[in-house]
């Protein structure tokens, strides 16, 4: 295969600290050369990919997806879901066990990773359950589970209610050194919620979803955390609470590292208004407060990673009364987009947005599949290009995804993916840029 | 001859005490008081106006909707609102259709959307729609081109019971600016509350909310600033002290099963509207109450039936109330 010159694009790569204008060439699948300045390669032949005026940068890592495949094929497959996130500039994504049989045993990893290969476009990393068929009661094989290749474990979707079965699986996997996500939800306190809890949730007569329910499960957590001296990993937090809470666990020397999604980080409960089902989201879109100290976390590294939580459904699951409604957001496809609102506003530096999607989410998964979320030489060439100012409008007609199910349908955003290339290979490309043949 | 005439003419039918301006009038449905204007439920009440006069005549009948076809669809059983309804579309000549759908079609797949445009299809002007989950009427109207009525959806809105408690305020006090009206009971779990805090605020007056705080909704307190209209007060007498308006829930007994209460007989002795407390308010306040009536638990027999009782009138109204509604959604707009 020819090697592949980006050129003259603006390289972030947070794992080396690169911020500056600069070129690089892909050789065999891997990073085989990079300079910052106007320089270009000793190598005479390759193709060329023009990128000025582009952000050139590591792959997208995204540590919470739904892919659906086994069981909900209808939703979501791992075909069309990989192109999704190729949509969305992710190289590697790591899907979440929810499946129908859940991943909870080494046959079931197995078959993911072969539709991930097989019709698959990005990595495809999966995380294996807690517990035996999700229902919170007894330990999955958890070293079976790491030895097929799981990522980490977690019951999403739901939390793992038992205190007892949650320090068991700390412990447990600390033989292994993956961490646990936990899903923070007091199920009590959150039974029948459609939305944030509050004065909108008031107006519209439907049942809250406590910010309490969520800082209750994180606080739990954290003491499991330290009591096992194992790694948790705080799924999709969404409250100024729980930024306060780890935080502080951070800074008692808790290995906790915490995930934000892209839709609550900029998106508030205000988009229920209407009763818009696409809008309904576990946990729940909450006020411009709780955003607030999100983004204040992110800047101060108390939340390490965005991950989209890309959770689509069939529009026939979301046309329906509220209460009705399946929970969650399509959200590979928009996830650059409405981040880059945050850049756009002055919030996050490109340079921390672009770590929080990269060598972040990278550290956490280690370096057993690869090293991910850089652009170093010899590492796979898992890169995103994109255009931080181009604007487009969300169409959702045109999503690769299954789930057209996002409140910004019909939305303009400002930053969109121009190109993604997974080890080498470009497995997307936007229709107005033009490769030039060497 | 008077009577050709008066069929050929339906305006001259209705005769309001002030000229109509039905200009004002933008609502293709009716979903909830929240996006009203004063200037828009004021035309609702000189319309009502109009219709009570209707209602007092021998006979009770206006060809006004005559070829309308309005059809009620109630996904929870209701006596009063649903033959409020039918009689209010009745005497206006329209075409009723009664619909019990019960929830269980729904979880057996028929859809709500599917309901909706087969109602569509057939031919409905005008859709009545009750259903147990807040905002349905909302995702209804969007696949509707008739006009959607809700008659209550969850514990979000009923319009209609809140305007015709409204205008039976209207009635007696000529005025809301400035009144002082009490709710007590299930604030939380109640449409019939939510759609009058919205309604009361609207047209000025000053709203208490008295209840255990165990059934009040988030974000009314005072602290939260949303309302600077409604204020808590959990202390009943504080509460009705000097009040002009007093309307007491129904109390759903199972909410004492879900915990919110230690057990209904303490919610007697500390909310039920008896005649010694009501006697805080001031002395020609108005007692009004939604109904069903639980006789013994919200309010004691003596208010329900006493003097200050303004509760079958409230029943009366709604007739009158919705007979406006229907005739604004379905002949007002052709004027």
């Amino acid at each position: 295969m020819k090697s592949l010159l980006i050129r003259g694009g603006h390289i972030i790569d947070p794992s080396q600290g690169i911020d500056e204008i600069g070129s690089l060439l892909i050789t065999e699948g891997e990073i085989s050369w990079l300079e910052t300045g106007e320089v270009t390669p000793p190598q005479p032949d390759y193709d060329v990919l023009p990128a000025r005026g582009l952000i050139v940068c590591p792959g997208f890592i995204d540590l919470h997806c739904h892919l659906r495949q086994p069981g909900f094929e209808e939703k979501e497959t791992i075909a069309t879901g990989t192109r999704a996130a190729a949509r969305g500039g992710f190289t590697t994504i790591c899907c979440m066990p929810n499946t129908n049989p859940p991943l909870d045993n080494q046959a079931t990893i197995e078959y993911v990773k072969l539709k991930a290969t097989t019709e698959g476009v990005v990595r495809v990393l999966p995380i294996g359950c807690i517990s035996k068929g999700r229902k919170g009661e007894e330990l999955a094989e958890i070293g079976e589970l790491a030895s097929a290749g799981v990522i980490a474990f977690s019951d999403d979707g739901e939390p793992a209610v038992d205190s007892r079965l949650m320090r068991q699986a700390l412990d447990y996997s600390r033989a292994f050194g993956l961490p646990i996500i936990d899903h923070c939800e007091d199920t009590v306190l959150t039974e029948g919620g459609q939305m944030n809890e509050g004065i909108i949730a008031t107006r519209l007569g439907l049942r809250g979803i406590p910010a309490a329910a969520e800082e209750i499960m994180v606080a739990r957590d954290l003491a499991l955390a330290q009591l096992t001296g194992a790694r948790l990993h705080i799924a999709h937090t969404t409250t100024e609470g729980s930024v306060d809470l780890i935080r502080r666990a951070k800074e008692k020397g808790i290995q906790v590292t915490a995930e934000v999604t892209p839709h609550h980080l900029t998106l508030t409960e205000e988009r229920v208004i209407g009763y818009d089902t696409n809008a309904k989201v576990n946990p729940p879109l909450r006020t411009r407060e709780d955003i607030q100290a999100l983004i204040q976390g992110l800047r101060e590294n108390v939340i390490d990673v965005i991950a989209t939580d890309h959770a689509p459904h069939t529009e026939a699951d979301k046309l329906c009364e509220f209460a009705l409604a399946p929970f969650g957001i399509s959200g590979f496809e928009t996830a650059l987009g409405s981040l880059m609102s945050l850049v756009h506003d002055g919030q996050l530096t490109l340079a921390t947005l672009v770590a929080k999607l990269t060598y972040e989410p990278s550290r956490i998964i280690g370096d057993k599949y690869g090293k991910l979320g850089t652009l170093a030489i010899g590492a796979p060439a898992d890169v995103t290009i994109f255009d931080p100012n181009l604007e487009w409008a969300v169409d959702t007609k045109a999503f690769a995804s299954k789930g057209k199910n996002t409140p910004l349908a019909g939305s303009i955003l400002k930053g969109k993916i121009m190109a993604t290339i997974v080890q080498g290979k470009l497995v997307y490309k936007d229709e107005s840029l033009r490769l030039k043949e060497g | 001859m008077r009577t050709t005439q008066q069929k050929d003419n339906p305006s001259l039918l209705i005769k309001p005490r002030t000229p109509l301006t039905t200009s004002l009038w933008q609502h293709h449905h009716i979903l909830d008081l929240d996006d009203f204007t004063p200037e828009e439920i004021e035309v609702v009440f000189h319309i009502t106006e109009a219709m009570k006069e209707v209602l007092c005549r021998p006979i009770r009948k206006v060809p006004t909707l005559r070829g309308k076809t309005i059809i009620t669809l109630f996904y929870e059983s209701s006596t009063r609102t649903r033959v409020s309804f039918e009689l209010a579309a009745k005497n206006l000549s329209a075409d009723v259709v009664n619909l019990n759908a019960s929830t269980s079609s729904v979880t057996k797949g028929e859809s709500l959307v599917d309901t909706l445009s087969t109602l569509q299809a057939l031919g409905a002007d005008i859709v009545v729609m009750r259903h147990p989950q807040s905002g349905a009427p909302y995702t209804a109207a969007k696949y509707l081109e008739a006009s959607m009525v809700n008659a209550g959806d969850g514990w979000h809105a009923h319009p209609t019971q809140a305007l015709l408690d409204l205008y039976t305020i209207r009635e007696h006090k000529g005025n809301l600016r400035g009144l002082k009206a009490v709710i007590i009971g299930d604030i939380k779990h109640s449409r019939v509350a939510r759609s009058n805090i919205w309604g009361l605020t609207t047209m000025g007056a000053e709203v208490i909310l008295c209840c255990p705080f165990t059934l009040l909704p988030t974000g009314l307190d005072k602290q939260h600033h949303h309302f600077p209209q409604v204020s808590i007060e959990p202390d009943i007498e504080l509460a009705l002290d000097g009040a002009d308006v007093v309307m007491a829930l129904r109390l759903q007994l199972e909410r004492q099963q879900s915990g919110l209460l230690p057990s209904i007989r303490e919610y007697i002795q500390l909310y039920q509207l008896t005649e010694p407390r009501l006697a805080k308010a001031k002395p020609d306040a108005l007692v009004l109450h939604p109904g069903p009536i639980n006789e013994g638990v919200e309010i004691s027999p003596a208010v329900a039936r006493g003097r200050q009782s303004v509760i079958n009138e409230q029943v009366t109204n709604g007739v009158a109330v919705r007979m406006a509604l229907l005739y604004l959604l379905a002949g007002g707009k052709e004027q």
